[in-house]
This record gives structure tokens, sequence and C-alpha cells, in this order.
């Protein structure tokens, strides 16, 4: 084996190495640094005050964690849009056992034991859901942008059977006490939960064999079932990994809202889709990475907080910019990648 | 001086730099029935796309009809009786066959409405053309292969041709199939129209072709009449080297057989197949399409589950009820297509290579040794001399016997004790072809058992120190291969039996 | 006549069609109310807006793609249309409403098929981008608040009905809505449109194999883009008649309905893939969901379960789907 001869540090050279090769985190980060710098020269005021990145930070991890899910189920080729339902039951359920364990008025460490319980629960039941989605997927062998679609009304359904459709409140103050909390007085919690997240899925991703049999089951399922990989297995992790992240989200969305309620967050579905897709993944499976969908997520985030500080442009020009930012990297990208972009995303419908 | 139904003269041809096409000559008479040879990456299917006018030649000239031209337009070729029938066949498997016939047609007259009535008489007319009994309102995509090709075929006889051009067409034809296409064939001939095969396979194309061009690197090699050519000669013509013909036999003496397969079937695709393979040995097992050769091979690698019979390995009987069973006790399969079946095509080749054993680079906690996974991954590269400069690059950057070699790195990787092997050469150039049957031979002499599964008779012959032939889903022979002859085998295989569906 | 039955049996609306009936007949004897007129018309009322939408989201799936843009585009030229008429009184005619809806809806179409038929993204992706835009247009741009109060024509035409129906028992009359023509004026338009022009075969060859209809002859990026602008006009249109029957304009209404749509489509037989499926069945397909979201009330069912039931439809729906295809491909020894 011959010696590599290292003109920098290796471990320098592999980190530009990884943040570069993909074209489109490069791109990604290429954009989120001219923004930061426009968004600072701009409005300095804005960008230099501590309350635009808290607010910040406390409204994209309700997506963000979402769309982390969502990244995975992509990887494999497949497609999670029962998120926001599995959000919103994780997170109706969680309110409606933290009313049973600690109504109002009672002492704090039964509220600290609900909040416990809550979220215990939230995450269980979220995997539990999950795990439904990818045993449709992989033993029924239905594709999966329908079995999502179904069990989205499936679980929204319940939602809104266990809360009578009106929101669920009165929460004990404990949940807000810990999850509204700031750390350090500075750093929300919902960020902290985000940060969390992408360490997870970096870690599992990259850290572990799952995340390349992910990547290579995303290529070609054929060749992975040829290959001695455990699809079926691999599928249903992914799926309740989705569902995990979800309910994440949603006992995010409790602690921001102080409610839960069945149709909270009903834009979030395609916007997790479109951020996957903005950061890189290709909906047919097989590539994509984790630090291009994050990217995708701050730069979305960034560039809607920048746009809410000019007083005249109002919060509905939210989906205009995100729409309008899709369309416009799809049609940079062409040009850019010609061909390339063409064979790489050719549709045929998903399978798994 | 007969008049060419057409001849391409000189024809240069280049796409970013590289000589597609090197000043190549080809005639072909009217009603002549010519076949193309050359191996992947020879220019074959660059040529054949300048005839019928997808690509314009760089330099050369293209007499058509007794009309000169320096380029084609796919319509001008059609229109002087160019048709070109593509491996995929270019059928809608989800509309009907009438529509699948008469759309051209209705798209060429430029009609904004479709007749029913109009296509069901065009249709019918065009199956007419070659006695094509089929339902016509049957979805293409429930058809056999071979009807989808006939399907292809009176497609392509609806416009006047007068050449018609066939890419690979016996590729996945059983015998009968492949006798009702030459039929065919000869009928287009007697009514003057040619036909250009497209093949590398010598045997099918040589009871038929009446003149063959061999192509390699772009250029016409020699062009001659059947009688001229023989194995050898062929296999030189289409890659410049002499071979080593030399046959195998076992360096290896073991004693105990290492598989044992005892009457083993699966019904409707065969029945009783009992063999025992001892390591250091190369088994051949060979048969037509529709044998039950590759549902053997699947039965014996877990995929495809045994109705009955049994399998023992080192002596003790295993269930194999599942891919990952059939791992676990040892057995690798290189699949007949390895980019459906092999391949993760946009991945890295390191991470093709070690994904069978992607676990084994793990910790107890789960953390995964990217690093010795790469030293892996740049051992086997080296090993099988896989041509790469870089073990991250993706598998599609490489040549069909460059993945090929993949493939084999991952199987080699889970250190099996039996390896079957399904068309292993099959797209691959002659040159990797050839390596990969030395290095198959170094595995056996290093204790592998080896099970190769062909129809290519020659490279059965030459790698195999027993063969079995397959007719009908049953085991019809075994034979040693420094004995049996080409033919012999050949005869073997397509004896026309009473298969298992009591078909004879 | 027997040859013809056994080709209906094969069919996958004929077992939704059974499964329709079957369920018909359970609410009938639970409720007695099912088979009444009034109950049978308001059924029909309610399929109108699904159903049209739901021919547009046929066609496109036909072709290959999938469109969630649908309800976003359908708001912004119903909401565009609404307010210039309010804001310029319009106390004319109903044709003034339709002939700009159907020009709105071409024109947001038409940006739809200017990405669609560019480039070769999925159209899923595509149409998630554009909806945004368009439902950001509609919110930001026009700043759309809730229009109470339509123009009087669109009113009366939300009114009009072709006849009323009274149920004998109880007296209870359900009343025929004129839009319902519309609906069947769009099926018949669709209907000839695939059967009978070789643009509508073009649709079913790309959604079979998209490089071999180029191959053949179709003009595939021409197609495409008139694909959208048609669906565009139907969008509009189910959004025209929506406004028209609810006698407002709430612009946040429609959007979430395009899920519902594709699945009713997708029930209906239609591969997710494209290549096939048929009309009859995207409507039976749409008149299943319908029924299972209205008629669960004469059952005694609360609405808050229509949801979680629309879910388990789904799911077993599609299923059942999956499995058959399972147990053909076993039979046909396609491994794995």
């Amino acid at each position: 084996m011959s010696a590599t001869t290292a003109t920098k540090p290796t471990a320098l050279r592999s980190v530009k190495n990884r943040l570069f090769s993909d074209p489109h985190v490069a791109r990604l980060g290429i954009i989120l640094v001219l923004l930061l710098v426009f968004f600072a020269l701009i409005k300095p005021s804005n960008f230099f005050g501590l309350a635009t990145w808290q607010s910040m930070a406390v409204q994209f991890p309700e997506f963000g964690l979402m769309a982390l899910g969502v990244m995975l189920t992509m990887v494999i080729g497949g497609i999670d849009l029962s998120v926001v339902g599995i959000a919103n039951m994780t997170a109706i359920g969680s309110a409606v056992l933290m009313l049973q364990i600690a109504p109002a008025g009672s002492d704090p460490n039964a509220g600290y034991l609900a909040v416990v319980a809550a979220i215990v629960c939230s995450l269980v039941v979220g995997a539990l859901a999950g795990a439904f989605n990818g045993w449709l997927v992989a033993k029924v062998k239905i594709p999966a942008i329908l079995v999502t679609l179904g069990t989205f009304e499936l679980f929204t359904g319940i939602a809104v059977i266990i809360s009578g459709g009106k929101p669920t409140s009165g929460l004990p103050l404990q949940y807000g006490e810990i999850m509204a909390n700031r750390v350090f007085g500075v750093i929300p919690m919902p960020l902290i939960v985000f940060i969390i997240g992408v360490i997870v899925i970096g870690l599992l991703m990259y850290k572990t064999p799952f995340g390349t049999k992910l990547y290579m089951l995303g290529s070609n399922e054929t060749a992975a079932k040829f290959s001695g990989m455990k699809t079926s297995s691999l599928i249903i992790r992914t799926y309740m990994t989705s569902g995990l992240f979800a309910s994440a989200a949603g006992l995010v969305m409790l602690a921001n809202y102080n409610s839960a309620k069945a149709d909270y967050g009903s834009t979030y579905t395609l916007l997790a889709v479109l951020i996957v897709v903005l950061g890189g993944v290709n909906p047919n499976g097989g590539s994509g990475r984790l630090s291009g969908v994050v990217l995708a997520i701050i730069v979305l985030q960034v560039l809607s907080s920048f746009l809410n500080t000019f007083p005249n442009i109002s919060n509905f020009y939210r989906p205009l910019i995100w729409g309008g930012v899709l369309l416009l990297v799809i049609v940079v990208n062409e040009i850019g990648n010609k061909g390339a972009l063409a064979r790489m995303l050719k549709w045929k419908g998903t399978q798994s | 001086m007969v008049d060419n139904v057409i001849a391409v003269r000189d024809i240069r041809k280049a796409f970013a730099g590289v000589q597609a096409l090197d000043g190549i000559t080809l005639e072909i008479a009217p009603g002549e029935i010519h076949c193309l040879a050359g191996e992947n990456g020879s220019g074959k299917s660059t040529l054949i796309k300048v005839i019928s006018g997808v690509h314009a030649p760089d330099s050369g000239t293209i007499e058509m009809n007794g009309k000169q031209f320096s380029g084609l337009t796919p319509i001008e070729a059609i229109s002087n009786g160019v048709q070109v029938i593509y491996q995929d066949f270019s059928v809608f498997p989800n509309l009907t066959v009438m529509e699948n016939l008469a759309i051209n047609a209705e798209l060429a007259a430029h009609r904004t409405f479709v007749n029913w009535r109009r296509m069901r008489a065009t249709a019918k007319e065009a199956i007419a053309k070659i006695d094509f009994d089929i339902d016509l309102d049957a979805k293409v995509g429930t058809l056999s292969v071979a009807q989808k090709q006939l399907v292809a075929i009176s497609r392509a006889l609806m416009s006047d041709a007068r050449l018609i051009i066939m890419d690979e067409p016996t590729t996945a034809l059983t015998k009968r199939e492949v006798d009702a296409l030459f039929k065919i064939i000869l009928d287009l001939k007697a009514r003057g129209i040619a036909t250009l095969f497209v093949s590398h396979k010598l045997e099918e194309v040589f009871e038929i072709s009446e003149r063959f061009t061999i192509i390699r690197n772009g250029a016409s090699v020699i062009t001659c009449l059947p009688e001229e050519l023989d194995h050898k000669k062929f296999s030189y013509y289409m890659t410049g080297r002499e071979f080593d013909d030399s046959r195998f036999t076992p360096e290896l003496q073991a004693d105990a057989p290492v598989l044992e397969v005892s009457g083993l079937g699966v019904d409707g695709a065969f029945e009783d197949v009992t063999l025992s393979l001892r390591p250091g040995e190369i088994l051949g097992i060979t048969g037509l399409l529709g044998s039950g050769r590759t549902e053997l091979a699947l039965s014996l690698f877990g995929a495809l589950p045994a109705d009955r019979g049994e399998i023992r390995l080192e002596g003790q009987p295993v269930t194999l009820d599942g891919i990952r069973s059939a791992i676990a006790h040892g057995i690798g399969y290189v699949p007949e297509d390895r980019l459906t079946e092999g391949l993760f095509l946009e991945r890295s080749i390191g991470s093709n290579i070690t994904i069978s054993e992607i676990d084994s680079f793990a910790s107890k906690l789960g953390v995964f040794d990217k690093a010795a996974a790469k030293a892996a991954a740049e051992a086997w590269v080296k090993d099988l001399r896989i041509a790469t400069p870089d073990p991250e690059n993706a598998v599609n950057t490489l040549s069909g016997g460059n993945q090929q070699r993949i493939v084999l790195a991952k199987w080699l990787a889970t250190n099996p004790k039996v390896l079957i092997l399904n068309g292993p050469t099959v797209g691959v150039d002659i040159g990797s072809k050839h390596d990969i049957h030395r290095i198959l031979r170094e595995l056996a002499a290093e204790g592998l058992a080896v099970i190769i599964i062909s129809d290519d008779i020659p490279e059965v012959i030459q790698n195999c120190n027993r063969v079995m032939v397959m007719n009908a889903g049953r085991i019809v022979a075994e034979v040693d291969p420094a004995v049996t002859g080409d033919a012999e085998l050949a005869e073997l295989m397509s004896k026309d039996i009473v298969d298992l569906n009591g078909k004879g | 006549m027997a040859a013809l039955v056994r080709k209906l049996v094969k069919t996958n609306e004929f077992y939704l069609f059974l499964v329709i009936v079957v369920l018909a007949v359970v609410i009938q004897l639970r409720s007695g109310q099912f088979f009444t007129p009034n109950n049978l018309v308001d059924l029909a009322n309610a399929m109108v807006v699904p159903g049209i939408f739901a021919v547009g989201a046929f066609m496109v799936l036909v072709s290959g793609g999938i469109d969630v843009s649908f309800p976003a585009l359908a708001s912004l030229s119903v909401y565009a249309t609404t307010r210039i008429l309010v804001d310029n009184g319009w106390e004319g005619g109903v044709w003034l409403p339709f002939v700009l809806v159907i020009a709105l809806g071409a024109i947001l179409g038409a940006f739809n098929g200017l990405f669609t038929s560019r480039f070769a993204v999925p159209v899923l992706i595509i149409t998630l981008g554009t909806a945004s835009v368009f439902s950001g247009i509609m919110q930001g741009v026009l700043s759309s608040v809730q229009i109470p109060n339509l123009p009087p024509a669109m009113t009366e035409f939300g009114r009009a009905t072709l006849f009323v129906a009274t149920n004998p028992d109880s007296g209870l009359t359900s009343s025929m809505p004129m839009s319902f023509l519309i609906l069947v004026v769009v099926l018949v338009f669709a209907f000839v449109l695939l059967r009978y022009t070789t643009f509508g075969r073009g649709l079913y060859a790309m959604g079979g194999d998209e490089s071999a209809a180029e191959r053949a002859g179709f003009k595939v990026r021409h197609i495409k883009f008139w694909l959208f602008v048609i669906v565009g006009i139907i969008a509009s249109l189910a959004g025209l008649v929506r406004t028209s029957m609810m006698d407002s304009m709430h612009p946040t209404n429609l959007p979430g309905i395009e899920l519902m749509v594709i699945a009713a489509v997708v029930l209906g037989g239609t591969a997710i893939t494209g290549g096939s499926g048929t009309l009859t069945g995207a409507m039976l397909g749409t008149l299943l969901i319908v029924i299972v979201q209205n008629s669960m009330i004469l059952v005694g069912i609360p609405t808050f379960w229509q949801g979680f039931s629309l879910g388990v439809l789904i799911i077993v729906g599609t299923g059942i789907s999956a499995i058959q295809l399972t147990r053909a491909r076993k039979r046909a020894r396609v491994l794995i």
C-alpha cells in the first residue's frame, strides 16, 4: 500500500472533502454566507440583536425535526407524509396524559413526573406509529407515499378523536419550565432539542453501518436483498426514527404554543419535503447529506426572519419565498449540471 | 455490382475527445443477413445510431438507395427504409398490442384525433405481415419477451422497411423462440428486406448470418463469410489478442464434498436435481434460458425456497430459508444481472465491496470503523485489479468487466465456501472475461468450490472440470469437458424433450 | 356477453363498485336513510368539487406525475377573480367570473407546465414549490382575507338548482345544484380527450415509458405543458364552484384537500407510477370517500371519526391492491 503524501493535515482535508464533496452542500453553504452578510449589512440592528436569533431558534426546530425524520425516509427512496399527524397525535396524547397526572393545582412534583411521563410516552408512541408505517411499506409493500398519506389521516383522525377537535391546554407549568426554558438564560430549549436530534442522526448516518446501509438500500433495493441486507428491518427502523423525530417535533410545538391541536403545523408536511429536497437529497433515494438538510433548514429560517424585519412584508410571504427558492434551486441546478440532474431524478414513483 | 441497401464508408465519430468510430466501412446488400460483432465499447452502438440517424458522423459518407448523405436525420433514415429494434424494444407495457402498433402511424400522420377502428385495422395488417397470432387487446406488459420482440418487429415492418437492425435480439430468447425468430428473418429475406444483427454470440448467429463484420476500436477489422471463422479467430478479431485456451483441472484434491444436493425441486422450474461439489472444483451447469438453471442457482442461494429435496453443507443438512441464511452458511451468489441485482451504481466502489460484511467493521458499541473498511476495500481493488483511480468513485464510472469484478470482490469478502456465479461474463469485454476466469481458477486452487452457470459453451468447457446439462427442468447429462465437444453440449442443451409442464 | 362479464370481473373498478354497493347497503340497513332521494342528491352535491379536482389529478397521475398544487392554484385564481369582481362591483352575469377563472387557471397552469416540461425533476417536487408560490401570492401579495360578499352572479350560480329531491318520509329536501353540470362537462371533456385524441393517448404513453414516448414521436414537452394548462383550468373551475356554493371566499379552505383527492384517484385503480387507470375508477374512488365522509353521520358515527375512517380506508384499499400485486408477481415468479 503506497503512503499517501498529505500536503495538509489529513483531518482538515477530510472535513473539507466531506463538506464540499457534495455540490448541493457547497452551494447552500455559499447561499447561507451570502444571506448572512446581506442581512448584517442591511438590517444590522436586527442582525446583531439576540432576540432575532432566539425567535428563530424557537421556530425552526418544529419543522426542522420533522425534516430530519423525513430525510431518512427519502434516503431509502420513500417518503413520510404523516409526520405532522404523528406530531399532533403524540402532542395531544401527552397533553392529556399530563393533565391526568397533574391536573390544575397539583404540586410541582406531580408536574415534573407528568412531564417526564409525557416525554417518554410521546417518543415511544411516535416510534410505534413510525414502525406501523414501516411495516406497511416493508411487509405489505404499499408505496410509501400512499401509506403515509393514509396514516396522516389516521393519526390526525386519532388526534381529533382524543381532543374532540378542540385545543388541549392547561398544561402543568413544569412543562413550560423545562421545554420552553432558556438554557443559560439565552439558548432556547427547542434549539437544544434540535441540536441533539442532529447529533443523533449524524451519528446514525455516519458513525454506524446503519447509515451506509440506508444509502445502499435507497440506491438499489433488489441488490440490497441479494447482498444479504435485512431490508425489511432497515425500512421499519427508518420509519420508526422518522416517527420518533416527529413526536419530538410535537413536544416542541407543545412547548411553543402551550397547547396542542389536531391541525397545528398543517403546512409543515410539504415544507419538510421541500427542505429535504432543497438540501440535496434525491427523492429516488441513495444520496444526500445531513449537512445539506441542516443548511437548508437554516437558510429558509434566516431568509424568512430577514424578511420579517421589513414591516411591510407580512408573514404570509413565507410560502412564496420557500416555493420560489425551491424553484430557483431547481433551475440553477439544471443549468449547472446539465444532464446530471436529469439522470439523477428520473421519477417513476416510489416502491418503498 | 449489386446496389447496396446501405453502405457506410470511412465513418468517423468522436464524443468529447473519445474516438468512438475510426474510419469504419460497412456494406449491406439487399435482403442480406449481416452480423455486426464486437465487444462492449467497440463502437457498434454508435455505428447503429449513425445508420439510424440519431448521430451525425464527423466525416465519411452514407449511401442509401443510390443517394449519398454526409449525415442523416432519424426521419430521413426511416423514409429510406431503416428501422432499428433496440434491446428494450421501445414498447409501452401499459398499452395494448394494437395501440403499440398503431400509435406511430397515427403520430406520423399528425392526427389530433384517434380512431380506434382505423388503429385496429392498421394493427391487424401489421401482425399479418409476419403471421403473428396475438390478442390485439392484450397489454404488452403481460407478454413474454419473444412476443414483445415480435410486436417490435411488426411495428418496424409497418413502414416500408428495407433494412431492419436488431440489437442483441437473441439474448432473452429460448431456443424455440430463437428458431421462430430466424424463420421470420428468412421470410423477410425472401421479401427483399435485409437484416443487420448486432451480436456477440457466435454460435447463435452463425447458422443464419451470411456475412460477418467484426468491429474493434471503432474500425472494421474484417468482413468475412461464416466459413472463415471459428471461436478462436472470432475471439482474436474481437479483441486483437490471442488467448491461452488451456482447460481447467482441479489442483486441489479434497475428499469430502462441501455441497451436496439431492432430489431438489421447485414446482414449475426444476425437478430432481442431485449433485455434489468438492472444494477446488469448478462445476459448470449449462442449459438454455428456461431450462431451470437460474432457478436452481437461486434455490441454492436461498432466494427461491425448494419444494422438496435436501441440501447439505459440509455434511450437515441445512434449510436455506432466505438469502441471509445462505450467506451465513457460506454461500455466495454473483447474479445474472449485475446492474439490477448486484450493484449499487451511485454508491462508491468501496462500499459496494464491503456491504455484505459491513457489520464486521462495527465495534461492540456499533461504531463504524471507516478506515478499516476502506483499507479492506482497497485491498480487494488491488487483488482483483479493478481499474479505478479511487475506491471512493461511484461504480457507474466503471466498465462492465470492472463492475463484475466488484461484485466478485463483494462475495469474496464474505469468505464463502461455495461461490455460485450466474452468467459471470455476460456483457463483459473479452479481456476482462479471461481475467475473471483466471481469478476463478486461482480461487479454486485455494479451496473454494465454484459453480458456474452459463449458456456460453466455450466458457463452460474451458473453465470447468465437470459440466452438468439442464434441459426442461432436469439434469439430462453430466459430462467431462475434456472429452465432450461444443457441438455435443449444444445438442444436449437444446434437444426437444417433454418439459415439466408436459410440453414437448 | 359472457366475455364482457369476464373482462369486467378482472377490473379493479368492478370490485370498487361492489365495495360501494355493499357499503351503501350497510348504511341503508342501519339507518334506512341511504337510498332516499335527498341523500342521494346530497351525495351528488358533495361529489362535485372533489370530483372535478379528481379529474385533473387523474390526468396528471396517468402521465406519470403527482400534482399537489391544484388546491392552491384553485384558491389563487378564484380569489383573484372574486377580488377583481368585488372591487369593481360587478353586477352582471356569471359568464365573466367563469372567463376570468379559466383565464387565470390557464396562466397558473402554464406556470406549472413551464417548469414540469423543462426540468427533469419529479412533478411532485415542482408542484410542491409552485403550491407554495401560489399560496404565498394569495396570502402575501394579495393579502387575502375572507370575502363574505360575493358578486351576486356567483351567489346566484351557487344557489341555482337543477331540481329538488324530497325525502318522502322526513320531508327533508335537497337540491341538485346546477354546478353538477360542470362536473359532467369536465368529465365528458376529459373522457374524449383521453380516449380519442393523440394528446390523451400520449399521456398514457408517457406514463408508461417517457423515453419510448419521445422516440415514438410524441412531443412530450409540448404535451406536458398543455396538460398542466388544462389541469389549471379544471382546478380553477372546481374552486369557482366551491366558492359559489359556499357563498363566501375563504382563502385557506382548500389546501389540504390534495392528499384526499390523490388518495381517491389511487383507490380507483390508478397506479401511482402512471400509465394506467380509468376515469370511472377515479370517480368511483371519489364517490367512496365522499360516502364515507358524508354518510357516517347517518349511521350515527360522529364527524370526529371521519379523518380516522378515511385513513383506515386508504390503508386498507391500497393494502389490498398491494397484496394482489405481490401475489401476481409471485405467480409469475418475478422474484422479490
